[in-house]
């Protein structure tokens, strides 16, 4: 039950014991993973026989992956790690991350249009706007995200080197969430994504360790530096821009708070924010392995050593970004949530009698129902999932009404026994 | 005819913690209703700029929130220092903020205007030393 009751946008229902999604209101967090103790709610990944039908396989780790191990495991040698275990090679995701870094640069000083405008680089984040602030998707910054531009370097890299097709080269990103997931089958936007696979990364990561007691630290590599490698973390992004009056936001509750304020029109003279589903950022992800506070300040030494200048120049970036390769053309579409009818005065009508069922239940949100509060039971009745009498609540009030009826019922017939057998007394 | 959706809301005059509340709930309920996303944006401004003229100015009022299939009607009344001079106080820009709201993000003189803006009718009474009424309708379709 702790799934249906963490669920930030009430989307699990529980009935006869087990766990049911509703699709449609689903934003695709993770916090139900991450608190289900019967490991019911699985992440759908990739298993590695997929990724068979392909000639050459390239892993792409999210930069969160280079804070899962210990203190003195660098990036270069993770990545290296990663081609021990199976795919043909491994690209560094940091480094277009801070391409992406000059990219929003870029487009905030040329961009006019709505502020603040927000960061569209957790897709949970990205399908809680589409759902329920469809009026802010003008404010999601039309640039494509690390991983998509990461994949698809990777990809045409290979092409050129190895005279591949792009069919026969796999790109398997390793995911701190499964929102990442849900983002590569569908991303908002376009009609494919450049990557083909996914896995977890907390589900790679014991064959790594495995792997790397196995191997000593001089791999020879350059290390991976840049201004990327702070991404991970709520702020990193905002790190890497010299963009003055930004906000970085992290967990849902606060998230939708700032939203509300949006759409009532404040926070104009804010830029851009940041904004992570997970209150830590990237390495919060249900997926990860490390404790995200650990992984916080692994991500900080690294930035430290290795993350103070920028790893490519900014005028190719500068030039790329005119040249359009960051920028994801077409509009996200909104999602809106199902209203109690199509019919606004049928819908009106339903509100009259979710309210009016509301009004009669014990507001304690105790979950027994299976609805996570007492106000979605409601809707849950005028959408006919449920029956008012789920409620134990109204179910022993019916109850008790219809003992007194039956109790009414047999006191008046003993009465009457009664005045048949002592015509005297009566 | 179907019977119209009334909900009421108490808003405390310097309770900034609660304030956007009756404006953040509204949008929830429209979104049940299936309202367009313009028009509950529209309305949610005019109801928070309502909404903050009462928590700045005032010591309490009452916003009921009225909907039938066609239009959503908010009517705001407080009890407050009410407003001598309406013309003016609809002019955009004019503001009668102290330097504290002013430090707070508020003031701009956008509030009224504001409402007036992003509504289809527009009405406003005031009593000074007793209190003003707003009332704002915006057509659904």
């Amino acid at each position: 039950m702790g799934c249906m009751r963490v669920c930030p946008t009430q989307a699990i229902r529980i009935r006869e014991s087990k766990a049911f999604l509703l699709r449609d209101r689903c934003i695709g967090c993770g916090e139900c993973v991450r608190v289900c103790t019967n490991h019911a709610v699985m992440p759908v990944t990739s298993s590695f026989s997929d990724f068979s039908k392909f000639k050459y396989t390239v892993a792409i780790p999210s930069p969160v992956f280079y804070s899962q191990f210990g203190k003195g495991i660098l990036p270069a040698r993770l990545l290296g790690a990663l081609k021990k275990i199976g795919f043909d090679d491994s690209y560094d995701v940091a480094c277009a991350s801070e391409a992406v870094s000059i990219a929003i640069q870029e487009y905030l000083d040329s961009n006019q249009g709505p502020r603040p405008l927000i960061s569209p680089f957790c897709p949970t984040i990205v399908r809680l706007i589409q759902m329920r602030f469809p009026s802010l998707l003008d404010h999601l910054i039309p640039i494509e995200s690390p991983m998509e531009i990461a994949a698809r370097e990777a990809k045409h890299l290979k092409m050129k080197e190895l005279g591949l097709k792009e069919h026969d080269i796999g790109v398997i990103y390793l995911t701190p969430c499964p929102a990442k997931m849900l983002s590569i089958k569908s991303p908002p936007r376009k009609k494919h994504s450049f990557v083909d696979g996914t896995i977890a990364i907390s589900e790679i990561h014991p064959t790594l360790i495995q792997i790397l007691s196995h191997s000593d630290n001089s791999n020879g590599e350059a290390e991976i530096r840049g201004l990327g490698l702070g991404w991970p973390i709520l702020g990193g992004q905002l790190a890497s821009l010299k963009a003055e009056d930004c906000l970085a936001i992290g967990g849902l509750t606060d998230v939708i708070r700032i939203f509300d304020d949006i759409e009532n029109g404040k926070l104009k003279d804010i830029q851009y924010i940041e904004c992570h589903s997970c209150p830590t950022g990237c390495v919060g992800g249900s997926l990860t392995v490390e404790n995200s506070y650990i992984a916080r300040g692994r991500v900080l030494r690294l930035v430290e050593r290795f993350g103070s200048e920028p790893c490519q120049a900014r005028e190719k970036i500068r030039k790329l970004y005119q040249k359009n390769f960051f920028s994801l053309p077409g509009r996200i579409p909104s999602i809106p949530l199902r209203p109690l009818d199509q019919n606004v005065s049928k819908a009106i009508q339903k509100l009259h009698q979710k309210q009016q069922l509301y009004e009669s239940l014990p507001k304690i949100d105790c979950g027994a129902c299976g609805s996570p509060t007492c106000l979605t039971f409601a809707e849950d009745v005028v959408k006919h999932r449920a029956t008012a009498d789920d409620c134990i609540f109204v179910a022993m009030k019916d109850f008790e009404s219809m003992s007194f009826d039956l109790l009414e019922k047999v006191g008046s017939h003993s009465r009457k026994i009664r005045r048949t057998l002592e015509p005297d007394k009566a | 005819m179907v019977e119209p959706f009334l909900q009421s809301f108490v808003i405390e005059g310097s309770n900034f913690y609660d304030a956007g509340k009756a404006s953040t709930e509204i949008k929830l309920i429209l979104k049940q209703l299936g309202i367009d996303s313009t028009v509950i944006r529209r309305v949610a401004i005019a109801t928070y700029e309502a909404e903050m003229n009462v928590v700045m100015y005032a010591q309490h009022g009452i916003l009921i929130v009225e909907v039938t299939p066609r239009t959503i009607r908010i009517v705001v009344n407080d009890l407050g220092p009410g407003i001598p001079d309406i013309e003016l106080a609809l002019k955009e820009g004019y503001s009668t903020a102290t330097e504290k709201m002013r430090e707070m993000g508020f003031g701009a003189g956008m509030g009224l205007p504001n409402i007036r803006k992003n509504s289809d009718e527009f009405r406003i009474e005031s009593t000074v030393g007793k209190g003003t009424t707003v009332e704002f309708t915006v057509y659904i379709n």
